[in-house]
C-alpha cells in the first residue's frame, strides 16, 4: 500500500467531511487537508445570523468538533493551492511548496460573485463567505447604519434579518419580483418579504445597483430605476462563483463548477473519469438523473457531507486496490438536497430541487404563518417546503425518496 | 453506552436527526424534539450522522 496522502484542497464543511468518510468507510492511510483560510473548519450558516451579533465568543465557537478517529490528519491552513497537475499526481502551493497525491479530493468551495459597477467607493462593501468576512460587517452593523443589501437570495435577507434586528436601517435590493423567489416560488417569496416589511426592511424589487458612489467611503447607490438610495454599507449577496481556476488548466469541465460522474469522480472533457480525483461540496457538479439534468452543483446544507461519503465510499477500495470499488461507483446515487434559513421568528425548511419547479402550491396552513408548499415540474414533486408544520413534512420527503431514479429522464 | 445530549437552546426541531437515528431521536404530536439520553454502542454511526446533519449542530455525544 502506498503511503503518498490523500490530499484534499479546501479546509472547510466538505473536506473535513471527506476525512471522516475515509476514516469511516476503512482508509487508515495518510490524509493531508490545505486550506486557504487560517481557521481549521466551522460552520458557515450562523455567519449570516447569529453570528453577526455582538458576542465574539460567537464567532470562536463556531469550529466543527473533531472526532478520534482524524485526529492524525495534517492540516495545512493559510495555504492556497495554485495548481494541479492532474498527469503528474501533484498540487502546489503559494509558497511553491509541491506535494504529491495517491488521491485528490477538490473541496474548494465557491466564493461571492462582487457587484462590477462604477462610482468608485471602495469602502464601504462587503460580501460574506467566510469568518473573517463576518467579523468585518459584524464591526460596521451598528444602530442607525444605513444598510443597503445587494441581493434577495438566502444570504441577503438572513443579513437583513440579523441587520434590522441590531438597529440597522435595512434596505434590501433584489432583480427578481419577489425575495427568495427561485428557491421559494412567487407567492411564499412574497409572504416572506411581508414578514420583513412588518419589521421594517425596505425593499427594492424588480431592479438592480448600477454604480456604488463615494470617495473611497460609500456615501450612496444608483439603482437601474434612478433612484438612488444612500447608505453607508453596501452587503453584496448576489451569488457565488466555484473556486476552480487552480485546476482548470487539467483535462477537466470546469464550465460550470467541477464536473464529476455519480461517484464524484472529476471527469475529463470526454466525459470519462479520473480514477483518483474527486470533488465534493459546493464546487462539485454532479449528475441529476432523475431530474433530468446531467451537471449541476447544489449549495445546500447536507450537499457537502453527502457528496463526501459517497466520495469516500469509492476512494477507501479504490486505494486498497479492491476492485469492488467499481462496484460501489455504479450504484445509484441521488442525495436529497435538504436546505433551511432562520429569519426573525421563521424556521424555513425545504427537501428536493424547488428550483426546478415550474408551479407551486400550498399543500396545508397559511403562507402567513406556518405552512407547507409543494414543488412541481411537469406535475411531479420536486421540492417541499415548510415553516413549522415538520411532522407532516416528512410525509412529503417520503414521497420525494420513493421517486425513481429514472423518472422524468426525458428533459 | 453512549450520552447523547441535545442542546436545546439550539434546536429548532428540524427533525434532520429523526432521519438519520429514528429509534434515538423523534418529533411529538407538537413537532418538538425528544430524544433517548443513553443509547449502545452500535448507534455511535447513526448519532454521528445525526451530528453531523444537524443545521443547528446543537447535537453532541460522549461515552
Amino acid at each position: 500500500m502506498t503511503t503518498l496522502p490523500v490530499i484534499v484542497v479546501g479546509a472547510s464543511l466538505g473536506g473535513l467531511r471527506t476525512a471522516e468518510s475515509l476514516r469511516r468507510s476503512g482508509y487508515d492511510g495518510p490524509i493531508t487537508v490545505i486550506g486557504d483560510e487560517s481557521h481549521l473548519p466551522y460552520q458557515r450558516p450562523p455567519l449570516s445570523k447569529a453570528a453577526l451579533h455582538g458576542a465574539d465568543d460567537a464567532l470562536e465557537n463556531l469550529t466543527f468538533a473533531h472526532r478520534p478517529a482524524i485526529s492524525d490528519v495534517t492540516w495545512v491552513t493559510g495555504t492556497r493551492v495554485v495548481s494541479a497537475d492532474l498527469g503528474a499526481n501533484i498540487v502546489t502551493d503559494d509558497r511553491g511548496e509541491v506535494r504529491t497525491f495517491s488521491a485528490l479530493v477538490v473541496a474548494t468551495g465557491v466564493r461571492p460573485r462582487r457587484l462590477h459597477v462604477p462610482g468608485g467607493a471602495t469602502e464601504g462593501r462587503y460580501a460574506l463567505r467566510t469568518i473573517d468576512d463576518a467579523r468585518s460587517l459584524r464591526d460596521v452593523l451598528t444602530p442607525g447604519t444605513r444598510v443597503v443589501i445587494a441581493g434577495a437570495g438566502f444570504i441577503g435577507c438572513e443579513v437583513a434579518a440579523t441587520a434590522i434586528g441590531l438597529g440597522c436601517d435595512v434596505h434590501v435590493v433584489g432583480t427578481t419580483a419577489v425575495p427568495m423567489e427561485a428557491a421559494l416560488g412567487h407567492d411564499l417569496g412574497a409572504a416572506m418579504q411581508v414578514r420583513h416589511e412588518d419589521h421594517g426592511v425596505a425593499f427594492s424589487m424588480g431592479t438592480r445597483i448600477t454604480a456604488a458612489l463615494g470617495h473611497p467611503y460609500l456615501a450612496h447607490v444608483d439603482l437601474a430605476d434612478g433612484r438612488t438610495l444612500a447608505c453607508d454599507v453596501l452587503v453584496e449577496a448576489v451569488g457565488s462563483s466555484p473556486n476552480v481556476e487552480w485546476i482548470s488548466s487539467n483535462d477537466v469541465d470546469a464550465t460550470r463548477g467541477l464536473r464529476t460522474d455519480s461517484a464524484m469522480r472529476v471527469v475529463r472533457a470526454d466525459g470519462s473519469p479520473h480514477d483518483n480525483v474527486f470533488a465534493v461540496g459546493d464546487v462539485a457538479s454532479y449528475p441529476h438523473p432523475h431530474h433530468g439534468i446531467e451537471s449541476a452543483s447544489v449549495e445546500h446544507w447536507n450537499i457537502p457531507t453527502e457528496t463526501a461519503k459517497r466520495a469516500a465510499s469509492v476512494m477507501a477500495p479504490m486505494l486498497a486496490g479492491d476492485p469492488s470499488h467499481l462496484d460501489v461507483a455504479a450504484t445509484p446515487f441521488a442525495p436529497l438536497p435538504s436546505f433551511w434559513t432562520d429569519q426573525y421568528d421563521v424556521h424555513l425548511l425545504a427537501y428536493g430541487m424547488t428550483r426546478l419547479a415550474d408551479r407551486s402550491t400550498l399543500l396545508a396552513g397559511d403562507l402567513a404563518g406556518e405552512c407547507l408548499v409543494g414543488y412541481y415540474r411537469d406535475h411531479r414533486l420536486v421540492g417541499v417546503c415548510g415553516i413549522g408544520m415538520t411532522g407532516q413534512m416528512l410525509t412529503y420527503r417520503k414521497e420525494l425518496m420513493a421517486q425513481p431514479l429514472a423518472a422524468g429522464t426525458a428533459a | 453506552m453512549i450520552n447523547v445530549k441535545v442542546d436545546m437552546s439550539q434546536c429548532q426541531h428540524y427533525g434532520q436527526c429523526v432521519l438519520e437515528a429514528p429509534h434515538v431521536f423523534e418529533l411529538n404530536a407538537k413537532d418538538r424534539l425528544e430524544y433517548v439520553a443513553q443509547v449502545a454502542d452500535d448507534d455511535r454511526e447513526a448519532i454521528e450522522d445525526a451530528i453531523d446533519i444537524c443545521p443547528m449542530q446543537a447535537i453532541s455525544m460522549a461515552r
